[in-house]
């Protein structure tokens, strides 16, 4: 009991200047790799705390539960950085605030979803489409019909993500539709597609799309690019197509939570990520790209070659996610139910 | 229920002045871990959706609308009878009233066989049903999947054997779904059965089989009547959580269909983030599982009433 006392009396006395030395990060699933972290621990002193999601609404919905002011950075998808700041989500910081804010490739300076990057960092970058096993299809996989109006081959034996954001965007694409739509036909029909195309689905899951490959559960599967170079890594022969009807891109970002409870620490962690080393070691983990310049000569030649992150030439423009209006929104979520039920 | 009766008879009286003083933590545990959530839940189930979660404290019958009636994709059809959320919850409700016939099916023999071995066995017995539980029920659903794929251990296994061609898919089938379900809440069967039969008095069987009482007439006139109480609540213990089950329809059925479980999970956890709509779902689901239990109560007590009569 005594020594419960004097331990419980040292955590209080501690505490001030052992918050100082702390932070608290709420990041995607298998997405930084402990050495980093480590590396990141040993350089600053500050101990880190990682706690992970498995969906951009999982975070949202997780945040706005009740876990704001416990958090410092989180890492939302493009989109939920506009979702998250027109939800008063997040603080703001100065380019001066960060040393390496330089660093930021140029393209991705003055984004849509957060321009002039005020809350903030780009984090890794890259597309979703699906993957489809050589072993069991030979043919021309550069079409979303793989998916959507699959080949004898494939039927039955498809995974799809179970994210509402790209499954609906990948399926607009196919049918050569807008995003946040509203036109009544269109929307009927892109249902009625869906529906459709689920008979020959064999199951919904996100964090599974890379295992269901390399078991051989799923002989085509929605993914993104990076998971998918790692199940080929895995044993899988697997290959990700760009298809000619277009495909999702997406940009992670890192930004700084309102009521962040260690802010400089945040920014000191921020600007460890734009480092060019430490930046392309996420990449050379997660097999996405960097927003940051000057990482070419530490990327492994297998990750900046790979087939997943260099789209073949003829290969058309990926897509952002676009965040809709409530009402729209409502119409994508009844779909979606539907497609469901 | 303070009668004279009670209050002047014995010793007993003794103790009551600690009475309430004893039994404070449980109506605290039960008030503040269940009443409060579940008044929670009622009164977000009337209020208004905030878009991408939340909820805004106005209130309204819409999560309830929602559930019941279907005005089309874009809510300005005549309304109709909403048969989705229906179905979902007949689903749910078919699957766990199967995986409770198929736990019964196949508990109540286990339970008899252990109930009916020498004391000194019947421990060790217990132990095997109970050690699968020593791993948790996320890498136990894992590990069934495994076993039923496609080309798992169990499809390989029996080809090799030449009892089959071609590999059956279980793997995201209801089949799979029911399998998981029987597999995981199996134990909650055997375990309320076996202390019933253990406490079953074999020689009231003798006195029936001197009777010339056949097996099956024992069966159903005497021991099945007399551990009644263990049947019943192995019943309940394996149909409402199978019901409320979201990881074997999530993992062995692909995340397909929603079940009641993802149905409420998707709602508060997913891009569909409908607070109020979720909290409805869980009412309606606990307004259906409250009334089968007390149609059950009701029932047992007549019985129960008839029986001392005989």
């Amino acid at each position: 009991m005594k020594r419960l006392l004097t331990t419980a009396a040292a955590l209080v006395l501690a505490g001030p200047a052992f918050a100082e030395g702390e932070l608290k990060v709420y990041h995607w699933f298998e997405y930084i790799p402990q050495e980093l972290v480590d590396k990141f621990t040993a350089e600053t002193g500050i101990t880190v705390t990682i706690d992970t999601y498995d969906s951009n609404e999982a975070m949202l919905a997780s945040l706005k539960a009740g876990r704001m002011g416990q958090y410092d950075v989180a890492v939302p998808g493009d989109y939920m950085v506009q979702i998250m700041a027109g939800e008063g989500l997040l603080d703001t910081f100065a380019p001066a605030d960060l040393p390496n804010f330089g660093n930021i490739a140029p393209q991705w300076l003055d984004v849509p979803f957060d321009p002039g990057r005020q809350s903030s960092i780009p984090y890794q970058w890259g597309s979703t489409s699906f993957s489809v096993n050589r072993d069991v299809y030979q043919g021309d996989i550069g079409t979303l019909a793989m998916i959507f109006d699959p080949p004898e081959e494939l039927k039955g034996k498809i995974n799809v993500l179970d994210s509402q954001g790209e499954v609906l965007t990948l399926a607009s694409l196919y049918m050569g539709i807008p995003q946040c739509n509203t036109d009544r036909e269109q929307l009927k029909a892109l249902s009625d597609m869906l529906v459709a195309a689920k008979a020959h689905w064999a199951s919904f899951g996100s964090d599974t799309a890379k295992d269901v490959l390399v078991s051989g559960d799923a002989a085509a599967g929605m993914i993104y690019n990076g998971f998918s170079a790692k199940a080929r890594a895995e044993g899988a022969n697997v290959e990700y197509a760009y298809p000619k009807e277009g495909f999702v891109v997406w940009m992670d970002n890192v930004v700084l939570l309102k009521d962040a409870p260690n802010r400089d620490n945040a920014l000191a962690f921020m600007n460890f990520l734009l480092d060019p080393e430490n930046a392309a070691a996420v990449t050379n983990y997660a097999a996405y790209t960097a927003g940051v310049t000057g990482v070419a000569p530490f990327l492994d030649a297998a990750i900046a070659e790979s087939p997943e992150n260099n789209p073949p030439a003829d290969a058309p423009a990926g897509s952002f996610i676009e965040v809709c209006d409530a009402e729209t929104q409502k119409l994508y979520d009844a779909i979606w139910t539907n497609l469901k039920k | 229920m303070a009668g004279p009766g009670t209050s002047g008879g014995g010793g007993g009286g003794g103790w009551r002045p600690l009475l309430v003083p004893l039994l404070m933590p449980t109506w605290l545990t039960i008030g503040i871990f269940l009443v409060l959530p579940v008044a929670l839940m009622a009164v977000y189930s009337f209020l208004t959706k905030e878009f991408r979660g939340g909820v805004i404290w106005d209130f309204t019958l819409a999560a309830y609308d929602q559930f019941f009636v279907d005005r089309g994709l874009f809510g300005d059809e005549p309304p109709a009878i909403e048969w989705t959320y229906i179905a979902i919850f007949w689903r749910s409700i078919w699957q766990a009233g199967l995986a409770t016939l198929f736990c019964l099916l196949v508990g109540f023999p286990t339970a008899w066989f252990i109930a009916t071995r020498p004391a000194s066995q019947r421990g060790v017995w217990l132990f095997l049903i109970t050690i699968p539980y020593w791993v948790n029920l996320l890498i136990r659903t894992v590990s069934l999947k495994f076993l039923i794929r496609d080309n798992g251990p169990l499809n390989e296994g029996l080809m090799a054997l030449g009892v089959l061609d071609a590999p059956v898919t279980l793997v995201n089938t209801n089949l799979a779904v029911q399998l998981g379900l029987f597999y995981s809440y199996l134990p909650f069967m055997v375990l309320p059965i076996y202390a019933a039969v253990e406490r079953y008095n074999f020689a009231l069987s003798e006195a029936a089989a001197d009777l010339y009482a056949s097996r099956w007439v024992t069966l159903r006139e005497i021991v099945i009547p007399v551990v009644k109480p263990g049947i019943v609540a192995g019943c309940i213990l394996v149909f409402v959580p199978s019901l409320g089950a979201f990881l074997a329809p999530d993992l062995l059925g692909g995340a397909k269909t929603f079940m009641i479980g993802s149905l409420i999970e998707e709602q508060f956890k997913g891009s569909l983030g409908n607070w109020p709509f979720g909290a409805a779902a869980s009412m309606i689901l606990m307004t259906l599982v409250l009334c089968a239990l007390m149609v059950y109560a009701r029932s047992a007590s007549q019985a129960a009433g008839q029986g001392a009569a005989r």
